[in-house]
C-alpha cells in the first residue's frame, strides 16, 4: 500500500498538484471516472447537515450524525469500496480463519495518532472491547471473546461462535480505533470528556473545533498515514435542523455538499440546478428502507389474511412514482435490494383491490351498512414527512376503498413517538429503519422472537416465527457467502409471505454536491466514509 | 433603607419565582410523552435493552419523578445545573456558550424597536392626522399582525434569493475562524443586520403606536399649554417636557415584554439558524434533555426578573416622583 518513492517525493509539498496516475499507481484510487484530471490540493469543504451528533466518537454512538465527522476524525482496520469489497486501511491484510472464530489483522507500521503516537495492535484490542462494551449495535462484537495481540502490529479477534459479519464490522463508521492511551482512563467510555473536543484519532482529518449543534471544524492531519492524503485542508460540517436553508447555503454556494437529501421537492430543486451534482450512491451500506409496521398482537392483524388484504391494497409503485417524484425504487423485502443478500424471490403483492376484500370478506370482516369493515390506526415517524406522513395518507386512503377506516396519528416529535412504537401500542405504523450493511446488525432485530422489546426498532411488531429464529440465528454463523446467502432468501420468502411489514420503498438518500466538488464519496458507507480523496475544483 | 428593603422583596419574590418555574416546568417535561433516552436510541439507529436500563439508572431515570424532581432542586440550590443527557456536557456550558448570541440578539432588538419605535410614535403624535401619522399607524398595524417566524421566513426569501446583500443563516460566515478582530465584529454585524429587524419589527409596531397614544395623551394637559405659553421652542415642549412623561407606558411595557422578546428570539433564532438559548431550549425539548430545558428556562427566568427590577429602577430615574 506504500506509495512508489518517485511519486512520494514529488507530493512532499503541500501545493504540488500531483496527477491521478500516482494515485491509480499506489492502488488506492477507486474512481476511474476522473482519471483524466489533476488533483487540486487545499481548500475547504463545507458540508452542511441536518443531523446534530452527540459527539464525535463513533466507538460508543452509532448513527449518521456521528458518523459522518468520526470517520474523519478516525481511522478503522478496513474500508469498503463501492462493491462491498473489503480495501486495506489501518490493517494491511487480514484473514477469517476457516474455523471463523479467529480473525486476524495485519496492522500497517506508520500509522499515528493525531497526538504523535503511533497505532499499535494494543489500541486495536482497546477499541474492539470498547465497542463490544458500549456500542448500541451488541450483535456486532458481540461474538468477541478477547483479542490477542502477539506483536505490536497483529492483533486476533477471538470470538465464541464463527462470526463472517466481523469482516464489515471493520468498517471506518463501526470500527473507529481509538487511541488506548488517551481514552483508557478509567472514564466512562460513553461519556469520556474527549469524545468531544480534545478528540484523538488517526483519520486523514484532526479536530480543530466542536460546538454542540453548530459546526464541526477539521484540519488536514499532515502525518496522515496514507501518503499525499487528505486533499482537502479543512472540512467544517455546518449544522442547520432547516433542511430547506442548507438548500439555499447549496445554491449560493455557501455549502458545497449536503448528505442524506431524500425529500422529492428538494430533490427535483436540486436536480434542475445546473451548479449541482446529485447522487443516490453511497447509501448501500445503511440500506434504509421505508415500510408499513403491522402489530400482529392486535386484532384483526393478527389474522394473515388481513394482512395480506392491506398489503394488497397499497401500490408501491404509485408510492414510488407519483408521491415521490421517481426518485425512490421499490423494495420487497427485509434486505435492500442492493445488499449482496438481497433476492428476488420473495412474495409480492401487486396492487389488487378486488382480492383485498375477498381475503377480507373470507376472514369474517363483512362490510357494514356503511362500508367499513372495521378501525386502525397508523402512525408514523414525524420529521420525515415525505417518506412517512405522505405514505400513511395514502394508505388511509386506499384502505378506505377495502372497507377499512384509518385514523393517521400524528405524534408532536420523535420521543412521543418513540414512546408509542416502544409501548407497542399501535396497529399500523410507518417506520424508517436501516439495514446497516449487514444482517446481523440491521435485519434480524426486527425478526427475531427474543427481540420483541419494549424498545423502538426492535421486534415491536410481535412476529413470532421458530423457524425464522432458527434461520436467522444459523445464517449470522455461516462463512460461505453463497451458502449463507440461502438461508436469507429462505428467511426473506417466509417473513414476505407472513408479513409482519410490508415494505414499501428504498429511501432515496442522495449526496447533493456543487459540481466542483470531485470525488464525491460513493462508496458502500458514502459519507459516513472517510474524506481523504475529496478535492475541489478551482 | 426603603430601596434595600425593596431590592430584598423583589429578590425574595424572585427566587420563589425561580422555584415555582422549576417546578412546574419539571412536571410538564415529565408529562411529555417519550424519554430522553429513547431519544438517544433514536439518534443511535437502535440500542440494545442492556444499554437502555444502563443509561436510564445513570440518569437517574428509573427513580420516581417526585424523588429526580427533589435530586435537581438540591443541585439547582447548589448552582449545579447538571449534565446534558444529550451533549454528556455541562449545562452551565452549553448556557454560557449561547448567552451572548442572545444577548446580543436580544438587546439589539429591544434597542431599535424602542429606539426607532418612539421616535415613529412621537412624530406621528406631532401631527396626528398627517400622512406620516396614517403611514406609521398602518405600518405598526401589519408589523403587530404579522407573526414573527412568518416575517422572518419571508426575509430570508427577500434576502436569500432577490437581493442577496445580507447573509440569512448563522451568525459568522461559515469559513470563519471566530477570531474576535474588526473583520470577526464586522461579519457578526452583517449577520444580526435581518434577525435583529425581523424581531425587533414586532416590538416596534407596539411600542410606536404606545409612544403615539401616550405623546396624545401628554400633549393635551395642562402642563403643556403652560410650558407653551411659557414661549417655550416646540421643540423643548416635545421631547423635554412632553416625551419624558410619554415614556413611562412605553417602559413599562418593556420591562414586561423581555419575556416575550426572549421567547420571540426562539422563533427569529430558529428561523436564521442563530446559535443563541432560543434554538438550543427548543431543540433540547424535541430530545428531552431535561437539564438542558431547566437550565435555560431557569437562566431566562432570572433575566427577566432581573429586568423588571431594572425597569422600576427605571421609573425612578424617568419620573423622580415615583419614590419606590
Amino acid at each position: 500500500m506504500l506509495m512508489p518513492a518517485s511519486s512520494a517525493a514529488s507530493i512532499t509539498r503541500r501545493d504540488a498538484l500531483i496527477t491521478t496516475s500516482a494515485a491509480l499507481a499506489a492502488g488506492i484510487f477507486p474512481f476511474g471516472a476522473a482519471a483524466a484530471e489533476e488533483i487540486r490540493r487545499g481548500g475547504i469543504l463545507v458540508v452542511g447537515s441536518t443531523q446534530t451528533p452527540r459527539h464525535l466518537n463513533g466507538a460508543v454512538q452509532s448513527g449518521i450524525a456521528t458518523a459522518m465527522p468520526s470517520t474523519q476524525l478516525f481511522a478503522s482496520p478496513l474500508r469498503f469500496d463501492d462493491k462491498w469489497n473489503p480495501q486495506p486501511y489501518l490493517a494491511e491484510s487480514w484473514k477469517l480463519a476457516d474455523d471463523g472464530k479467529s480473525f486476524t489483522l495485519i496492522l500497517r507500521k506508520d500509522a499515528l495518532f493525531h497526538d504523535g503516537k503511533p497505532v499499535t495492535s494494543a489500541d486495536v484490542a482497546f477499541s474492539v472491547m470498547a465497542i463490544k462494551a458500549n456500542h448500541p449495535f451488541q450483535t456486532m462484537m458481540g461474538p468477541v471473546e478477547k483479542v490477542d495481540t502477539p506483536d505490536a502490529h497483529t492483533a486476533i479477534l477471538r470470538m465464541s461462535v464463527p462470526h463472517p459479519a466481523i469482516v464489515l464490522c471493520m468498517s471506518p463508521a463501526l470500527c473507529p480505533i481509538l487511541p488506548k492511551h488517551v481514552y483508557d482512563d478509567g472514564k466512562d467510555l460513553k461519556t469520556h470528556p474527549k469524545n468531544g473536543e480534545g478528540l484523538i484519532g488517526s483519520g486523514p482529518f484532526r479536530l480543530v473545533e466542536f460546538k454542540p449543534s453548530q459546526r464541526i471544524v477539521m484540519e488536514r492531519f499532515d502525518k496522515f498515514f496514507l501518503p499525499g492524503k487528505p486533499y482537502l485542508d479543512k472540512i467544517i460540517v455546518n449544522i442547520v435542523p432547516d433542511a430547506s436553508s442548507l438548500m439555499l447555503g447549496l445554491e449560493r454556494g455557501d455549502i458545497q455538499m449536503m448528505p442524506f437529501v431524500s425529500v422529492p421537492t428538494d430533490l427535483k430543486r436540486l436536480a434542475a440546478d445546473s451548479k449541482v451534482a446529485l447522487t443516490p450512491r453511497g447509501y448501500e451500506g445503511i440500506g434504509p428502507i421505508n415500510w408499513l409496521a403491522l402489530n400482529l398482537a392486535k386484532k384483526p392483524l393478527s389474522d394473515l389474511a388481513v394482512r395480506k388484504a392491506i398489503a394488497s391494497s397499497i401500490d408501491k409503485n404509485f408510492i414510488t412514482k407519483v408521491l415521490m417524484g421517481g426518485f425512490a425504487v421499490v423494495d420487497d423485502g427485509p434486505i435492500v435490494p442492493s445488499s449482496p443478500f438481497a433476492v428476488t424471490d420473495v412474495v409480492r403483492y401487486p396492487l389488487d383491490l378486488k382480492k383485498a376484500a375477498e381475503l377480507l370478506d373470507g376472514a369474517g370482516y363483512k362490510a357494514g351498512a356503511n362500508g367499513e369493515r372495521f378501525k386502525l390506526t397508523i402512525d408514523y415517524l414525524p420529521g420525515a414527512d415525505d417518506q412517512q406522513k405522505t405514505v400513511a395518507e395514502y394508505v388511509r386512503a386506499q384502505l378506505k376503498k377495502v372497507g377499512i377506516t384509518i385514523e393517521v396519528r400524528a405524534s408532536a416529535d420523535f420521543p412521543a413517538w418513540a414512546k408509542r412504537m416502544a409501548t407497542h401500542d399501535f396497529d399500523l405504523g410507518m417506520d424508517l429503519v436501516f439495514n446497516w450493511g449487514d444482517p446481523v446488525i440491521g435485519v434480524a432485530r426486527t425478526y427475531l422472537s427474543t427481540n420483541i422489546k419494549p424498545i423502538v426498532w426492535t421486534n415491536t411488531q410481535s412476529y413470532s416465527n421458530p423457524k425464522v429464529d432458527a434461520l436467522l440465528n444459523t445464517a449470522g454463523t455461516i462463512l460461505d457467502p453463497t451458502k449463507r446467502k440461502a438461508y436469507y432468501a429462505t428467511f426473506e420468502k417466509i417473513v414476505t409471505d407472513e408479513l409482519p411489514i410490508d415494505f414499501i420503498n428504498v429511501v432515496p438518500y442522495h449526496t447533493a454536491t456543487l459540481k466542483r466538488v470531485a470525488n464525491v464519496p460513493t462508496t458502500i458507507w458514502g459519507p459516513m466514509s472517510p474524506m481523504d480523496e475529496v478535492w475541489l475544483r478551482s | 433603607m426603603k430601596f434595600a428593603r425593596l431590592l430584598l422583596s423583589r429578590l425574595v419574590q424572585g427566587a420563589l419565582l425561580v422555584l415555582a418555574v422549576v417546578v412546574l416546568n419539571f412536571v410538564l417535561v415529565h408529562a411529555a410523552p417519550g424519554d430522553p433516552v429513547e431519544t438517544i436510541a433514536g439518534a443511535s439507529g437502535g440500542m440494545s435493552p442492556e444499554l437502555m436500563t444502563q443509561l436510564r439508572s445513570q440518569y437517574g431515570l428509573d427513580k420516581p419523578v417526585a424523588v429526580q424532581l427533589g435530586v435537581y432542586l438540591g443541585k439547582i440550590v447548589r448552582g449545579d445545573f447538571g449534565y446534558s443527557y444529550f451533549f454528556n456536557l455541562p449545562v452551565t456550558q452549553l448556557i454560557l456558550d449561547r448567552v451572548p448570541a442572545t444577548l446580543l440578539l436580544v438587546l439589539c432588538a429591544v434597542i431599535l424597536a424602542f429606539a426607532l419605535g418612539t421616535t415613529l410614535g412621537v412624530l406621528a403624535a406631532k401631527n396626528p392626522n398627517g400622512p406620516l401619522s396614517q403611514l406609521i399607524t398602518v405600518l405598526s398595524l401589519v408589523g403587530f399582525a404579522a407573526p414573527v417566524f412568518w416575517m422572518g421566513i419571508m426575509m430570508v426569501i427577500l434576502f436569500a434569493s432577490v437581493w442577496p446583500i445580507l447573509p440569512v443563516s448563522g451568525m459568522r460566515s461559515i469559513t470563519s475562524s471566530g477570531d474576535s478582530g474588526w473583520r470577526d465584529m464586522l461579519d457578526v454585524a452583517q449577520h444580526l443586520v435581518l434577525p435583529t429587524v425581523t424581531l425587533a419589527l414586532v416590538y416596534l409596531a407596539q411600542y410606536s403606536r404606545l409612544a403615539r397614544s401616550s405623546m396624545l395623551d401628554v400633549l393635551g394637559a395642562d402642563f403643556i399649554r403652560t410650558a407653551r405659553a411659557k414661549g417655550l421652542p416646540e421643540r423643548v415642549v416635545l421631547y423635554k417636557h412632553a416625551l419624558r412623561n410619554a415614556l413611562l407606558p412605553v417602559v413599562t411595557v418593556l420591562g414586561l415584554q423581555f419575556g416575550n422578546v426572549l421567547a420571540g428570539a426562539i422563533l427569529v433564532e430558529t428561523v436564521f439558524n442563530w446559535p443563541g438559548l432560543g434554538r438550543l431550549a427548543f431543540e433540547s425539548v424535541l430530545r428531552r434533555d431535561y437539564p438542558t430545558i431547566l437550565g435555560v428556562l431557569v437562566f431566562a427566568s432570572i433575566v427577566v426578573i432581573v429586568m423588571n427590577l431594572v425597569t422600576d429602577l427605571a421609573y425612578r430615574l424617568i419620573d423622580p416622583r415615583i419614590k419606590v
